[in-house]
């Protein structure tokens, strides 16, 4: 009789521990952000990281009614960490895949920008594919962009991939590459901006291939948690409907970042 | 754990061991072919002609490998003149790059290692070839350097394994050996443990066959130096 009372003793407290872990109140989320993207993430002189991933998340954290804390973490360790609990989301900039898929749970797209190349100013008066045979083109290593050079260009071109695109812009100024191909708003902030870029333009189509670029740019949670991913879907069309959003974008672009 | 994906993607590890044991092979052979005259110079040289040679040493042994190799890849890429030069054609290229900054690394440690062993040549030989009228050119062949290389041959044998380890480093600049493939496994799949401890794996392999074909070479070499085997009597 009392081992019975202590095993209902037990189970009662473990369903209560269950479910106080279900209903989990969420008051503080740590985000996962990169700091080498800009300008989405990106490291100030003195120290502090900045750009448009920063400020959703803030705005996020505002609309959800939570607190923030942002840690920094590089690109190759993202996903890893999300698993063993460092942060609880992730805002770097990361696509939506189905390969993504498979270790976290996505939100809905917070930002859709096109695929392009660049090169140097006045290279390719009409770009075509044709172009590209022969091409040595820099690419952030194994990003969505890695894949879709791989895959469709592959055996024509030379790829060298790159831990971030900070080493590959120095790599195009040195002249060791031809072209990098990276998402549009990275490149025009990140480098055509810059003094070391202005000789340097957009060339050939913008790329939106579903297939490969999906469904745009997702806030990544642990697949449990999707009460977190809720909250942060209900935010993000919060911002977006109260101006918030349109407030953001504006200090770093001068174009619709959010896509259809 | 899952090892299958390493089973998917071993043409990639297969591609990163050549460059590595290539890049290793490349950079320890042109380093000692270097370090033996620097060496010879360092030793017997005059105030002169000592001076870069030690200049060179204090660098290179001073700083990181890390560091020596984006001074030279993103560094020296910086300046116009250099992109101008005829050897851009050279220095564009990442492996050139990587393999520059091995080789003067390794060659630095080198000049060490055998000047070291050089200066501690027992006076009874070398009272002996004088003895025998020998030259000093004649001397430093058949004597001096002979020795000298036996000596040296369980600190090279380290070096030799540092420098392996060493051109893990050439993953930062593009190049794909056994760690650039460790890190393109590993981001592709979201799996650092299976990636890099197959890495660490083949590091291992070739580090024991460094030390076993160093082992036949002092047991050749240095036979005479080696605590005599003892024989067991009923």
């Amino acid at each position: 009789m009392k081992k019975i009372a202590v095993f209902l003793c037990c189970f009662f407290l473990a369903l209560s521990f269950t479910t106080t872990s279900f209903a989990k109140e969420w008051k503080k989320v740590r985000v996962a952000v990169e700091g080498a993207y800009p300008p989405f993430s990106y490291i100030e002189p003195d120290g502090s990281i900045k750009g448009f991933d920063i400020d959703i998340a803030h705005a996020l954290g505002q609309a959800m009614g939570v607190e923030i804390v942002l840690v920094q973490q590089n690109w190759d360790g993202m996903i890893p960490g999300l698993l063993a609990r460092k942060y609880d989301a992730i805002i770097a900039s990361m696509s939506i895949t189905e390969e993504r898929r498979k270790k976290v749970g996505f939100t809905d797209k917070y930002y859709q920008t096109p695929v392009k190349f660049i090169a140097k100013k006045g290279a390719y008066s009409n770009f075509t594919e044709n172009d590209l045979r022969g091409k040595t083109i820099g690419v952030q290593r194994e990003t969505i962009h890695d894949k879709y050079l791989t895959a469709k260009y592959g055996k024509d071109v030379k790829i060298k991939r790159y831990g971030n695109l900070d080493e590959a812009y120095l790599d195009i100024t040195a002249g060791r590459l031809d072209l990098i191909i990276a998402d549009s708003a990275a490149l025009y902030t990140g480098f055509l901006t810059k003094e070391n870029g202005n000789e340097y333009e957009f060339v050939g189509p913008d790329m939106l291939d579903e297939k490969w670029f999906g469904e745009g740019v997702g806030i990544e949670v642990r697949k449990k948690d999707t009460k977190l991913a809720e909250m942060f879907n209900k935010a993000i069309q919060t911002i977006r409907a109260n101006g918030e959003y349109k407030k953001i974008q504006d200090t770093y672009f001068n174009f619709d970042v959010y896509g259809k | 754990m899952d090892f299958s994906i390493i089973q998917e993607s071993w043409p990639i590890y297969l591609d990163g061991l050549i460059t590595t044991v290539w890049l290793t092979v490349a950079a320890l052979v042109i380093g000692l072919l270097l370090a033996v005259p620097l060496a010879v110079i360092r030793v017997h040289g005059g105030a002169l002609a000592q001076a870069p040679i030690r200049a060179f040493v204090y660098f290179f042994r001073g700083t990181p490998l890390l560091i020596q190799m984006f001074l030279i890849y993103y560094g020296l890429g910086q300046f116009e003149w250099m992109q101008q030069s005829v050897l851009w054609s050279l220095f564009s290229e990442a492996w050139f790059c990587a393999l520059l900054a091995f080789t003067l690394n390794t060659c630095a440690y080198t000049v060490e290692i055998i000047r070291g062993a050089i200066v501690a040549t027992s006076h009874g030989e070398i009272e002996a070839a004088r003895a025998c009228g020998m030259s000093r050119m004649l001397m430093l062949r058949r004597i001096i350097l002979p020795s000298a290389f036996r000596r040296a041959l369980p600190a090279y044998s380290n070096e030799i394994i540092f420098m392996l380890h060493g051109t893990a480093l050439a993953s930062t600049v593009t190049i794909v050996d056994i760690t650039g493939a460790a890190r393109i496994i590993q981001s592709r799949y979201y799996s650092p443990w299976e990636a890099f401890l197959t890495a660490a794996l083949l590091y291992m392999c070739l580090t024991f066959t460094i030390v076993f074909f160093v082992r036949r070479l002092e047991k050749h070499w240095q036979g005479h130096l080696l605590p005599e085997r003892v024989t067991d009597f009923e």
